[in-house]
């Protein structure tokens, strides 16, 4: 299958100076991303699951051009982004837009839904009087806030936060993006709404080929919405792939305790969670200095070579790739026991 | 009819749904339509002098007149004039220079922040009142114009403050890096998301000088610093303490300025409370949440009354 690559992460490594800035302090920095790579492609989803401070908002954050990254760089349809200046700049931000996680705060309180419209159709497409108001109450009526007329003219804080998410997408339909950058858009949100959201977003992502690239820490939505699932442990990807395999037989020991730590109604006693007791459990800080793999602290089996280096990626199955030193007997493990996996498809 | 249609007014809308404004603009607008409209009111110039020393408040002098025998009813008309004009000339002054100060100093932030702040701290600790003073004093007899100046130049400390912590704390909220996503330029965001947020901060800010001023200059010109030539509710309580007149029992002397400082502070402060309510919806709807959990009540109360019956 012949697919397009619209966004592309090579070898991206974030440090942020957490003291030093001023005299007294000691200098002291924090590796947020080390050596992140993938591609995300045309009309697909992409979910990149982990704890907080794992450095998944981060990503977002070096996307929409915040900060720029240490090293590595990020390409839109093969351009540095962080190069973009003037026209270029404008049809990036055109194209690539980002979700807020907290829909109460990514919409400005004293404007209406109608002006958080109309700015986009007016900077990017040019929209006057009638046709500008047709478009809004179009772009309204994509994401289900109906009837436009009425719900254009309200205030933010007249809407429930699923309202605000759909308002929010809204915006970025009107801007016309293609690469969604969404950051938690639905952890703020209600369990019933959740869904709605999410039915939205696949709804764009099928029928308009529209990429997302889905952050999130719950492993249940990321498995209905996604077709490929990266796991981010300290800013390091341990385990990534096709999205049923990584969730259904996960390799990585911290891609085993994330699901099993996700609650799931069929199981009816919560799982003993398989963690080392004798060490904090806190995520560890990662520095420039640190050797070895960063999970090693809370790994049920680790070992003292876990300290030496991080383990290159080993395939173990056909598009699941793992990066642990335990990797290579799993493989072999898993070839011998050979079963075929059934592709779960997302309804909606 | 035409009443019905002047009550649906969104004027009167507002105003029924703002109490707090309602009363303020109407102490704000008695004011202003007697001190400015003063020749209305009253036969006698602010300077007129009559024959008849200290008299207590009758059918030609409502509010009697002083020891030198001027009407103190003309008196306070006039002065007020001058006393709103202060203040508003130190009310624009001062939030010009905090909302430049402010908010520069809240956007740029790093090096720049620091040095503003700094500055702005040092015009905090220096107490205002006597700073006022010594100005005052070193120019001797200032005119209530150059007051104005003076409050305006010595106030924007306290607003700076607030609006440079304002800018910073809206500056990160999400809604303004959605703007940067989106493309608006640096003074868009600056003016069109961020700004309209703080017209609250600012218009409280500018009606809180204005009582500020007034007050001020009240004070200034009552201790003697003031020129005492002309007329303001200042000048006239200044006049007042000099010649004895509350020892004397002349106490029209001093309702007349005391009065009209009360009213215009209060009307003005009112006007602040419902600034702030406009601002900030959610001080309305609990205002108005209040009043539907109270006719909730009162409903269920006349019910049950209606039951046991």
């Amino acid at each position: 299958m012949d697919r397009q690559i619209v966004f592309s992460i090579k070898n991206v490594t974030m440090d942020f100076q957490i003291s030093g800035k001023t005299f007294f302090s000691k200098k002291r920095t924090l590796r947020a991303l080390n050596n992140v790579s993938f591609d995300l492609y045309k009309g697909e989803s992409l979910a990149v699951v982990g704890e907080s401070g794992c450095g998944k908002s981060t990503l977002c954050r070096i996307a929409m051009r915040f900060y720029t990254p240490s090293r590595g760089e990020m390409t839109y349809n093969g351009e540095n982004v962080h190069k973009f200046k003037g026209n270029p700049l404008r049809n990036y931000r055109q194209k690539v837009q980002m979700i807020f996680q907290d829909p109460f705060s990514s919409l400005n309180p004293l404007h209406s839904i109608y002006y958080h419209l109309k700015r986009p159709l007016q900077l990017y497409h040019g929209y006057k009087g009638i046709e500008l108001k047709a478009k809004m109450n179009e772009a309204l009526e994509m994401v289900g806030l109906v009837p436009p007329e009425e719900q254009g003219i309200k205030n933010p804080h007249q809407l429930s936060g699923g309202q605000k998410q759909r308002a929010f997408l809204a915006r970025i339909l009107a801007i016309g993006a293609d690469v969604i950058f969404a950051d938690e858009p639905t952890s703020m949100l209600d369990v019933s709404i959740r869904l709605g959201v999410l039915n939205l977003m696949n709804k764009l992502k099928r029928e308009m080929g529209k990429s997302f690239l889905y952050i999130t820490h719950d492993i249940a939505t990321a498995r209905y919405f996604s077709d490929r699932i990266i796991v981010l442990y300290s800013g390091h990807m341990v385990e990534w792939g096709d999205v049923d395999k990584v969730v259904k037989h996960p390799v990585h020991p911290y891609t085993k305790l994330l699901i099993s730590a996700a609650p799931d109604p069929e199981r009816e006693t919560l799982a003993k969670l398989e963690v080392r007791d004798d060490v904090e459990k806190e995520v560890t800080m990662w520095t420039p200095e640190s050797r070895g793999c960063p999970f090693r602290n809370r790994c049920p089996v680790a070992e003292s070579r876990c300290a030496d280096d991080f383990p290159e990626a080993v395939e173990v199955k056909p598009d699941q790739f793992v990066r642990c030193i335990h990797a290579k007997e799993w493989k072999t493990e898993n070839s011998a026991a050979s079963e075929k996996p059934e592709r779960n498809q997302p309804v909606g | 009819m035409t009443l019905k249609k002047l009550d649906n007014h969104p004027l009167f809308k507002f105003l029924r749904d703002n109490p707090k404004a309602t009363v303020g603009f109407i102490l704000i607008f008695t004011i202003m339509l007697l001190t400015l409209g003063a020749p209305m009111f009253t036969r006698f110039e602010a300077g007129f002098r009559s024959d008849q020393y200290r008299v207590a408040p009758n059918s030609v002098f409502i509010l009697g007149t002083t020891q030198l025998g001027r009407d103190v009813w003309a008196q306070t008309l006039y002065g007020g004039r001058t006393s709103l004009l202060v203040g508003i000339l130190a009310g624009v002054i001062a939030v010009t220079l905090s909302t430049v100060i402010g908010i520069t100093a809240g956007y740029f932030g790093g090096i720049v922040d620091g040095i503003i702040t700094m500055v702005i701290n040092i015009a905090m600790v220096i107490p205002q009142i006597p700073l006022l003073l010594i100005i005052a004093a070193l120019m001797g007899g200032v005119s209530p114009m150059l007051i104005g100046v003076l409050i305006g130049f010595t106030s924007w400390a306290w607003g700076a403050r607030v609006l440079r912590s304002q800018t910073m704390s809206i500056r990160n909220r999400e809604f303004i890096y959605s703007a940067e996503t989106l493309g608006e330029t640096k003074l868009r965001r600056l003016f069109a998301e961020v700004m309209p947020n703080m017209l609250s901060m600012m218009s409280s800010a500018f009606v809180g000088t204005i009582i500020y001023a007034i007050m001020a200059q009240a004070t200034l010109e009552y201790i003697g610093f003031g020129d005492p030539l002309s007329v303001t509710w200042g000048t006239m309580l200044y006049n007042a303490q000099n010649t004895a007149a509350l020892q004397t029992g002349a106490w029209w002397e001093l309702l007349g300025p005391c009065l009209g400082l009360i009213v215009l502070g209060s009307g003005l402060t009112l006007i602040n409370f419902s600034i702030d309510e406009l601002s900030n919806p959610k001080l309305k709807a609990q205002r108005i949440m209040a009043g539907y959990y109270k006719a909730k009540k009162a409903e269920i109360t006349y019910t049950k009354a209606g039951e046991t019956e």
